[in-house]
């Protein structure tokens, strides 16, 4: 029986041993918001945050997150209002198809949760693990300044 | 009631209700979010492999780990004995051959007699989980006579040493070859100053689509259900329907919200075929999802092309013939290969004016994963090749390369020397805006930095459908009454945002937000027939169906709002949610009373004549309009390292009318980022006839670190045809990257890399052979022999047909 909070709640369920944590996101706890492009680590997809820090999730097995916090996509919004991530990256046009936005919006989260003001090369090297084939990352990196603006704003 | 096929090519004009209006927009061009962002941006949309129904079975396909095989016998027995496995599936169940067109029906859904790639299915386990099927799949025994692997086009061209690798293709494995020449040729080439002759290669590549196709299906009261994350589901449709032998009345397909296609999922897959026959056999729902290494088995990427050009020119640079030859690289399978072939020829006299013009192309079959459609199809190869050859033609006449080519640009309504009708036509525009904003003219002059220009042509929907038939190429139906407007329409939304377009321009006709425009897309249960997310065709096609039907349901409520108000239908304004002196819902609900169940439809295939050549191939480059694009790629590039630092990108595009700048922004920084992928890194490479690196890992692609700015300009000149005037941006914009990549690192270091991806090491080879006194380049050197049949001559245009 693994224990972890996922987006504050706590949830309790069997897992297997070598279950991963994207596949305990996606098949025991229903939240299908993370995505998965290889299964390998390689592509950023399934990018959640694990006590606050970016993690690919479908390397992430149960003993390593036991109690542990987990950010996902689904919780990255209050209610009805949403993170100025996902508001920036509305506006912006920074998802496309949309696969690879929660694990974007994760990295971003990450990386504005410890660097408030980044410049752009700080973004593009945040954002350096996760693999887009739509945008080709300009709309990315500027909803990423954007809403690097409205949080200092906000403030 | 309306004549026959009057619907045909039916111009609607650029402003909301028709001719009328000032033109003014309420929603077109407004620069706005996708009408799915919250759902994309919360994790709230349901991809393929994200839907789960109750008592799902999930599969898992059993790949062939030979590249050449004969299936002597498949042992299915141990199995089918593991606990939790429900059913075994192998070819002899399904002997129905399919393919995404008539002239491609060669795939088995799962391989029954041979294989022909590494990663070709030849098995299917349904179990009550994906561990038990993987561990079942390693039960199954296939006992396999080997043959000789084919592994290049140089291999497919010699006599095959065991046997073809389609017994259809005669004792050789050629799977394609065209010839045509249009005007005289021999005579062009005669009364030329200055004959070139350059050979070329650009490499396959994959689309490497985030998402891993998926797809589920169900059978239940005689009726099949099939799921998957396709870019066409009537094409999925029929292939199920003509394979498993259930009238198509009988089956729906449904897109689901795509996680990527670039064209990879384009063809109907073995997958999407499997999972429905699991489903009649076992009653249960069955599921597969690929792995990534699964996906570029799959493949149908960019093909390999080997390219042969010759040109002559006068002294001032007038083109007066061209020769092109092409031989692809197909893979094993035919896929869209022979529409390829053409494609590989049909675009250069879009772009410039050849007065005599021979093609000839050529497709192979290989012992490799599948070749078919990718962003550009069949043109980005030919581009590269044309656009370097006009650089090293300009070099030769000691001519600036733009002015080169500006003498030979195509014109606005014109028709080319291969029949194809240009319409609207921004390629000097496009040309001034990225020179203007470049500096190109007055770039800096030092070793290691340079700039290249190129420019390109593109469709904006292939003119002829994939399958031969008169009827329309977009279906639309709207219903509207108390309970609000749905838009029904069977395209699908791959990204690129079509639904987003659809309700724009409904909303827009009918004087309504976008958000009060419910969808219902890409579901060939609920939707008219639209054939699919390929060729840069739904805002063309959907969205000139969307309008007429829009037109039409406005008509019925302008007529329905005017009699309940007393006045003139002159004086409904439909806007602001309003219809004359009634609210929206007050004309609807009047209308309804009058007019009782209201429903309007639009239909759309180009007009006849965007062809006016009759030829083997000739439905091949025909479209309603031509997009053009120019860029200005400014690098610099490392003499010591061979390494290569894109800065910076100018891309102007010829859009029409941008509907929705966001998300045209969003399509053409896209096409630029995969044209510089292609340029420096893609590559879907073997060796020794295994494929190098099936995985993202290996597979490089440019990241967020590795892009440049880009600078992007659009040129907004309607379309006489287009929606509001608006054309394609999908693919255009990738088209003159490459090409401009590779003239940059010429204009930096002085030396040609006839040959993408632009890696390092050619850089360095071709710096190596300056150095030693030889030909200051990497590419190929010669092109191989093919036995191309004698040309078809087609006779040009006459003045009649080349009325427009």
């Amino acid at each position: 029986m693994l224990r972890l909070r996922v987006n504050g709640e706590t949830y309790e369920t069997l897992t297997e041993s070598n279950e991963t944590l994207l596949e305990i996101l996606r098949e025991r706890l229903g939240l299908t918001g993370t995505k998965h492009g290889c299964e390998l680590g390689e592509c950023g997809a399934c990018t959640v945050l694990l006590d606050g820090k970016p993690v690919l999730a479908c390397l992430v097995l149960p003993d390593q997150i036991e109690d542990a916090e987990v950010t996902t996509v689904e919780g990255l919004a209050d209610g009805s209002a949403l993170h100025p991530l996902q508001e920036a990256f509305m506006a912006l046009g920074a998802s496309q198809c949309g696969y690879c936005t929660a694990g974007m919006l994760l990295s971003a989260k990450a990386l504005l949760d410890e660097q408030p003001d980044p410049t752009r090369e700080e973004i593009r090297a945040a954002l350096a693990g996760n693999v887009c084939r739509c945008t080709g990352y300009a709309s990315i990196v500027d909803a990423v300044a954007q809403a690097a603006q409205a949080l200092q704003g906000a403030r | 009631m309306s004549t026959p096929r009057d619907w045909v090519g039916r111009r609607l004009g650029t402003v909301p209700g028709g001719e009328d209006g000032d033109g003014a927009f309420q929603v077109v061009g407004k620069a706005m979010p996708r009408v799915d962002a919250v759902s994309k941006v919360t994790g709230a949309t349901v991809y393929a492999d994200d839907l789960s129904f109750p008592g799902t079975l999930h599969c898992v396909l059993l790949r062939s780990p030979l590249p050449h095989a004969r299936i002597r016998r498949i042992d299915v027995q141990e199995a089918a004995g593991l606990s939790g496995v429900v059913a075994v599936l192998t070819g002899a169940a399904m002997p129905t051959r399919f393919g995404v067109s008539p002239s491609s029906e060669e795939e088995q859904a799962l391989a029954a007699d041979k294989v022909r790639y590494v990663g070709e299915p030849v098995a299917a386990v349904a179990a009550r989980d994906e561990a038990t099927a993987r561990e079942a799949c390693k039960l199954i025994h296939v006992d396999y006579e080997l043959l000789e692997p084919v592994t290049s086009i140089d291999q497919a061209l010699e006599v095959p040493m065991d046997e073809p690798i389609h017994a259809a293709s005669k004792d050789s494995n050629v799977h394609r070859l065209a010839a045509l020449e249009f005007g005289d040729v021999d005579e062009g080439f005669a009364a030329s100053d200055h004959v070139r002759e350059d050979v070329f290669f650009y490499e396959g590549s994959n689309h490497l689509a985030m998402e891993e196709h998926s797809a589920t299906a169900i059978f239940s009261d005689g009726q099949l259900t099939v799921w998957s994350s396709t870019q066409s589901p009537h094409s999925v449709h029929r292939a199920l329907s003509s394979v498993l032998g259930v009238p198509m009345r009988r089956v729906r397909v449904v897109a689901t919200p795509h996680g990527g296609g670039f064209g990879g999922k384009v063809d109907p897959c073995s997958h999407e075929i499997v999972v429905a026959k699991l489903a009649m056999i076992t009653g249960r729902p069955v599921k597969c999802t690929l792995t990534r290494e699964e996906v570029f088995y799959n493949h149908r990427g960019r093909h390999p092309v080997l390219m042969w050009v010759r040109t002559g020119v006068t002294h001032d640079g007038r083109i007066r013939a061209m020769h092109f030859r092409t031989a692809l690289d197909g893979g094993a399978h035919a896929s869209l290969g022979a529409a390829t072939t053409y494609y590989t020829g049909a675009l250069q006299p879009a772009t410039y004016d050849l007065p005599a013009y021979r093609f000839e192309g050529c497709r192979v079959f290989t012992n490799k994963a599948p070749c078919g459609p990718k962003r550009g199809h069949g043109t980005p190869q030919p581009r590269f090749a044309l656009e370097l050859h006009l650089d090293k033609l300009a070099e030769d006449l000691g001519m600036d390369p733009v002015e080169l080519r500006r003498r030979n640009y195509v014109r606005p309504n014109s028709r080319t020397v291969n029949g194809l009708r240009i319409t609207s036509c921004a390629i000097d525009k496009v040309t001034d805006e990225v020179l203007a904003a470049s500096g190109f003219s007055r770039r800096e002059r030092r070793d290691g930095h340079g700039q290249g220009f190129a420019v390109s042509a593109y469709l904006c929907g292939a003119g002829t459908p994939m399958y031969l038939n008169r009827m329309p190429h977009s279906e639309v139906s709207l219903k509207v009454d108390r309970g609000g407007v749905t838009v029904f329409c069977g395209a699908t939304d791959i990204g690129q945002g079509s639904d987003s377009v659809l309700a724009t321009l409904v909303a827009e006709e009918l004087g309504l937000e976008r958000g009060d425009v419910r969808l219902v897309t890409g579901d060939t249960g609920l939707t008219p027939v639209d054939l699919g997310s390929y060729s840069s065709r739904v805002t063309f096609m959907a969205g000139n169906a969307a309008i007429e039907a829009a037109r039409k349901m406005r008509a019925t409520l302008v007529a329905a709002a005017a009699e309940h108000s007393g006045g003139r239908p002159a004086e409904m304004t439909v806007a602001g949610g309003k219809i004359g002196p009634l609210s929206f819902d007050q004309a609807v609900a009047a209308a309804e009373e009058l007019y009782g169940t209201l429903g309007s439809v639009g239909s759309y295939a180009p007009p006849p004549s965007i062809s006016a050549s009759k030829y083997r191939g000739s439905a091949v480059g025909p479209s309603p309009a031509f997009s053009y694009s120019a860029a200005v790629v400014d690098l610099d590039a490392d003499r010591v390292s061979g390494e290569v630092r894109v800065n910076k990108v100018w891309i102007a595009h010829d859009i029409g009318r941008a509907l929705n700048p966001v998300l045209v922004r969003g399509q053409v920084e896209g096409g630029v980022y995969m044209g510089l992928g292609e340029a420096l890194m893609e590559a879907q490479a073997y060796r020794n006839g295994l494929l190098h690196h099936p995985s993202v890992l290996e597979y490089k692609t440019p990241l967020s670190a590795d892009m440049p700015e880009i600078e992007q300009l659009l040129v907004e000149q309607p379309d006489p045809e287009g929606p509001y005037g608006a054309k394609e941006v999908g693919q255009g914009p990738l088209l003159p990257v490459v090409p401009a990549v590779v003239s940059a690192v010429h204009d930096a270091l002085g030396v040609w890399v006839d040959e993408v991806p632009v890696t390092p090491e050619k850089v360095l080879r071709a710096l190596d052979a300056r150095a030693k006194g030889s030909d200051p380049r990497t590419g190929p050197r010669s092109f191989p022999k093919i036995p191309y049949p004698p040309c078809e001559k087609v006779a040009l245009p006459d003045a009649a047909s080349a009325t427009l």
